[in-house]
């Protein structure tokens, strides 16, 4: 029969039979059978130059596209080195499949060369891993990885696949049916529930929209847009709901937090009705819980049931697909509208008046000077080129903030940052990926100075694939988010927070065979800029910006979200 | 305050660490665990007492009932349930004290399961609190080695099981039948 073939092949079947058309990783001893099988077959293998990149590329591509993201690694150091990409996944609800090579089974357990308890060390950083016993359970294993992955609330996967099953003949049949007893997605969310839910909405005086990458999961942006037309509600999106709703949407009001708007934070602290929609609640958008929209009743949309509650107690849980859920609220909110929209009109209007003042007392600082660029300035112009189109991601630090306030997405999976985790060197692999997914499209990896040494080895990846990524690393010569604490917080005692080295962006970029430059001056870096985006390959700009900058509105840690501080003490600049 | 919960999960590996391991990343502590095969080989029974806070007991049956392995966490704190324990102990009786030591034991419905020149072994079952008295009157007679199982419990309600039907791979997400719900499914 033909169908013989070994577990490497048969993995490769199963992949190709969920659609994935290239993959991220790493080889290693265990997995050689593997890549042998690789060898010749059409789905493409980007090597990365290490696996913690492999993962974020994998999550860079799933959050470009929403399909399933796919990494590989070794046994021992090679899964070891995926966690904190498959924590970051976890936190930010992304599906990824991790697959990785572990000893030959009757090595296991022995403390073998490269032998690491993955299964054991991923069990918390994934929804759910698997180890593979028998070649013929293999496929069966793959295709439940790709559905939980995938379904309900995304997450990583993990399957750890000894080296004697990759060798191991097995007859190959194609899966149709997967069980899963006790995996329960609820999906639509209850009518009943749904329909109390457009009532009070109606009702509410100052209702407003919290929404969050839920509705990027769900591709829920179609029915946000309608819904926030229809029911006349203004809406704000977290740092992982950026593009939920379209940066230019008159109802979209800016992203809230510790360094959200003041009119978000605003808005959020004096609503009647709050609207979560596929969020979390996050402590970075709360603040002081007890002091988080006070006044409001909350209804509460997500596909988790055990994030209904868990923070904010919800007056109206609704367990379902952002998008399910949207599409029947927005039937009932239809049908309401004729006998309830002249009522709630004059509420409406006052709350609008309202949230304008709050947007024009104090629109996000963007400060200017002809003698040093300011890093919004940085982000301005990146925005203007943009026009709301490009792929934007980020590291994690105060550039990432600026970019989140002043960069517009007018669709979701444009912007991509490592939101819940944070983690630093996730900016540089995760546009990789996500070029690799939209090859259409003009991709800003924007990062700090800190976190793009942390990623410099992939510049090799982007050079060997020619991806015509543009690098813009925001140079304040510091570790400029913790720095910023220790200003704040730490009487500015600066402590291991100066990167007083950094490598020549010409020379750098030079070496792995494509362009670089550094900007310092203001009035050049519309231009660096316009050049950099001209460039047909990949191109690496260094802007060097005021190293003392700070992020501003900033809400201190433990404080309520409407005590703002809104800029720097005069006295305080250094 | 002590949480009863009670879990039904599949006999597989990995799957009872999933289950501590929600437990012990939150800090919680595990006063006892027990876990055995249920009539379906392929499904575990466990019961958990486990050290949680009052306002995250349902946070802990949610996340539990997350788990890809468990078809059913439910908590029994507050419910209707029957709560047992079983203990076995060796008692040194010289032979002036045997004979209180077995009418001690009948009185608590334990039963001497081993007799020996040094002492005897008892088996006794009842609920947690009522062991607890059993052991002190015990100890009164000596030193005495505990070996206790932790709870048991069992529900007096019978519980509606959803479970996830087969997927075809084909089509995309099941239809799910609609349920009020405030976030525990199945619990
Ligand atoms: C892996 C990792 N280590 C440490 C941190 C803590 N951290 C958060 S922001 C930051 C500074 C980042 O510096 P840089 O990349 O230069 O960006 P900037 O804040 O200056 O824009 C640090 C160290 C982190 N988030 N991730
Ligand atoms: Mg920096």
């Amino acid at each position: 029969m033909s169908n013989l073939m070994n577990g490497a092949r048969i993995l490769l079947e199963c992949l190709a039979r969920e659609g994935v058309d290239c993959f991220f990783g790493y080889p290693g001893g265990v997995t050689l059978p593997f890549y042998d099988a690789l060898y010749d077959h059409s789905i493409k293998h980007v090597l990365v130059r290490h696996e913690e990149n492999a993962c974020f590329a994998a999550s860079g591509y799933a959050r470009a596209t929403g399909k399933v993201g796919v990494c590989c690694a070794t046994s021992g150091p090679g899964a070891t080195n995926l966690v904190t990409g498959l924590v970051d996944s976890l936190m930010d609800s992304i599906p990824v499949v991790a697959i990785t090579g572990q000893v030959t089974s009757k090595l296991i357990g022995s403390d073998a060369f490269q032998e690491a308890d993955t299964f054991g060390i991923t069990r918390s950083c994934t929804k759910h891993n698997y180890m593979v016993k028998t070649v013929a359970e293999l496929p069966q294993i793959i295709h439940e990885a790709f559905y939980l992955a995938a379904s309900g609330r995304p997450g990583p996967v993990l399957v750890d696949i000894p080296k004697d099953i990759f060798q191991a003949q097995g007859h190959y049949t194609p899966v149709d049916q997967i069980h899963l007893r006790g995996y329960r997605v609820t999906t639509d969310g209850h009518t009943g529930q749904i329909r109390r839910a457009a009532q009070m909405i109606w009702e509410a005086e100052r209702p407003i929209v919290y929404a969050g990458g839920g509705i990027i999961a769900a591709n829920a942006e179609a029915e946000l847009k309608d819904f926030v037309e229809r029911a006349d509600v203004p809406a704000v999106c977290t740092l992982m709901g950026l593009g939920g709703l379209g940066s230019g949407h008159p109802n979209f009001i800016s992203m809230p937090g510790m360094h959200g708007s003041y009119a978000a934070n605003m808005a959020l602290s004096g609503c009647d009705l709050l609207i979560a929609l596929g969020v979390r609640f996050d402590d970075r958008v709360t603040g002081r819980l007890a002091a988080f929209a006070p006044h409001a009743r909350v209804i509460h949309v997500d596909i988790d049931p055990a994030e209904i509650s868990k923070n904010r107690q919800a007056d109206i849980p609704i367990v379902g697909d952002a998008k399910r859920v949207l599409q029947k609220l927005n039937r009932v909110v239809a049908e309401l509208e004729p006998q309830m929209r002249a009522k709630s009109a004059p509420g409406r209007r006052a709350w609008w008046k309202q949230i304008r003042e709050w947007k024009d007392q104090h629109p996000y600082d963007s400060p200017r000077s002809d003698s040093e660029i300011k890093p919004q300035h940085l982000m301005a112009e990146i925005d203007r080129l943009s026009g709301g189109e490009a792929i934007v991601a980020t590291d994690v630090g105060q550039h990432q903030m600026w970019a989140a306030q002043l960069v517009r997405f007018n669709h979701p999976r444009l912007w991509i940052n490592s939101g819940g985790l944070g983690a630093m060197g996730f900016g540089l692999p995760a546009a990789i990926g996500a070029q690799f997914a939209r090859p259409d499209k003009l991709v800003f990896a924007i990062v700090g100075d800190g976190g793009f040494q942390m990623s410099i080895p992939e510049l090799g990846t982007i050079a060997s694939n020619g991806l015509p990524i543009k690098i813009v690393v925001m140079n304040n010569g510091y570790l400029g988010m913790v720095r910023q604490w220790q200003e704040l917080f730490y009487n500015n005692r600066l402590s291991s927070v100066q990167l007083d080295c950094f490598p020549d962006a010409e020379k750098l970029a030079g070496a792995y065979g494509f362009r670089g430059s550094t900007v310092e001056n203001p009035r050049e870096l519309a231009g660096a800029l316009e050049a950099m985006v001209r460039e047909p390959g990949p191109y690496l700009l260094n802007v060097r910006v005021t190293p003392f900058e700070n992020v501003y509105p900033m809400v201190p840690a433990g404080g309520a979200i409407n005590e703002m501080v809104l800029s720097a003490p005069v006295a305080a600049a250094q | 305050m002590l949480q009863v919960i009670s879990v039904l999960l599949e006999n597989k590996p990995g799957a009872l660490m999933r289950v501590t391991g929600l437990l012990t990343a939150r800090g919680y502590n595990i006063e006892s665990l027990t876990v055995a095969r249920t009539l379906d080989p392929d499904l575990s029974r466990m019961s958990i007492v486990v050290d949680v806070e009052e306002r995250l007991r349902s946070q802990v049956i949610k996340q539990m009932n997350k788990l890809v392995n468990v078809l059913q966490a439910t908590d029994l704190t507050d419910c209707p349930a029957v709560c047992r324990e079983m203990t076995l102990l060796r008692v040194r009786a010289p032979l002036e004290k045997r004979a209180t030591i077995i009418k001690e034991a009948e009185i608590f419905g334990a039963r001497v399961v081993d007799s020996s020149v040094d002492g005897f072994v008892i088996e006794a079952t009842g609920d947690s609190e009522k062991l607890d008295e059993f052991l002190d009157v015990m100890q009164s007679y000596g030193d005495i080695d505990v070996t206790r199982s932790g709870a048991i419990a069992v529900s007096l309600e019978l519980r509606k099981l959803r479970l996830q039907p087969p997927i075809h791979l084909a089509a995309s997400l099941a239809e799910t039948e609609e349920e009020e719900t405030n976030g525990v499914l199945n619990g």
